[in-house]
């Protein structure tokens, strides 16, 4: 069976190849990828195999990095580097303090 | 370097679909093709993709392929090619022309 990222050869829509500017926090996941890899934490065969194993909707769904964050995060799971509700909490804390920051800023 | 195929030699890329991290693409599988050179000999992929060491390392070949060989509705010149590079162990030795 043909998995779902292995789609050389099916039809689609034309390529946006325009140029444009990564964002901040897409420069981020690149810098942590690449750390991970300077610290043998995350080799790209793994990589790819976390990004070829998400779900088709989410596969096309996603921009590039959003598929990075995704696989990187399972993946320091997978090595014990932290919990899913470590994770989870984390990412709860960041979300209040944005808020309340875009609050005082607005 | 141990390689089992020769430039020039024909080869049948294996009609197989394990689960798991495979750099060979779908869209060859099954088809004949002409080793193009040796690549070289790297660690298994798809073994490293599930964090052990991927030795011995494989051979790496770049086998080059008829575009209608590959798509039986490709419509472009009959002398057009794809090269893909694929690993010895997705190769058997083949008999005639693949890429003919």
């Amino acid at each position: 069976m043909r998995r779902h990222h292995d789609m050389g050869g099916l039809p689609d829509g034309p390529v946006d190849t325009s140029a444009h500017d990564a964002e901040l926090w897409e420069k981020r996941v690149d810098a942590v990828r690449n750390l991970l890899g300077q610290k043998n934490l995350l080799r790209t065969d793994e990589h790819r195999r976390h990004i070829e194993d998400l779900p088709p909707g989410d596969y096309d769904g996603m921009s590039y990095y959003e598929r990075w964050i995704l696989s990187i995060s399972h993946h320091l799971i997978g090595k014990g580097v932290f919990t899913s509700d470590e994770l989870g909490r984390k990412i709860a804390e960041v979300e209040a303090r944005e808020a309340k920051d875009r609050e005082r800023y607005r | 370097m141990k390689a089992r195929f020769r430039p020039g030699e024909t080869v049948a890329v294996r009609a197989a679909y394990p689960p798991g991290h495979i750099r060979t693409p779908y869209y060859v599988r099954g088809k004949r093709g002409v080793i193009e050179r040796i690549c070289g000999e790297f660690a298994n992929p798809e073994e490293l993709a599930f964090g052990r060491d991927g030795l011995p390392k494989r051979a790496l070949y770049r086998v080059r392929f008829r575009q209608r060989q590959v798509w039986p509705d490709y419509a472009g010149a009959g002398e057009d090619t794809v090269d893909v590079e694929i690993f010895e162990h997705w190769l058997e030795p083949a008999a005639g022309e693949g890429a003919g």
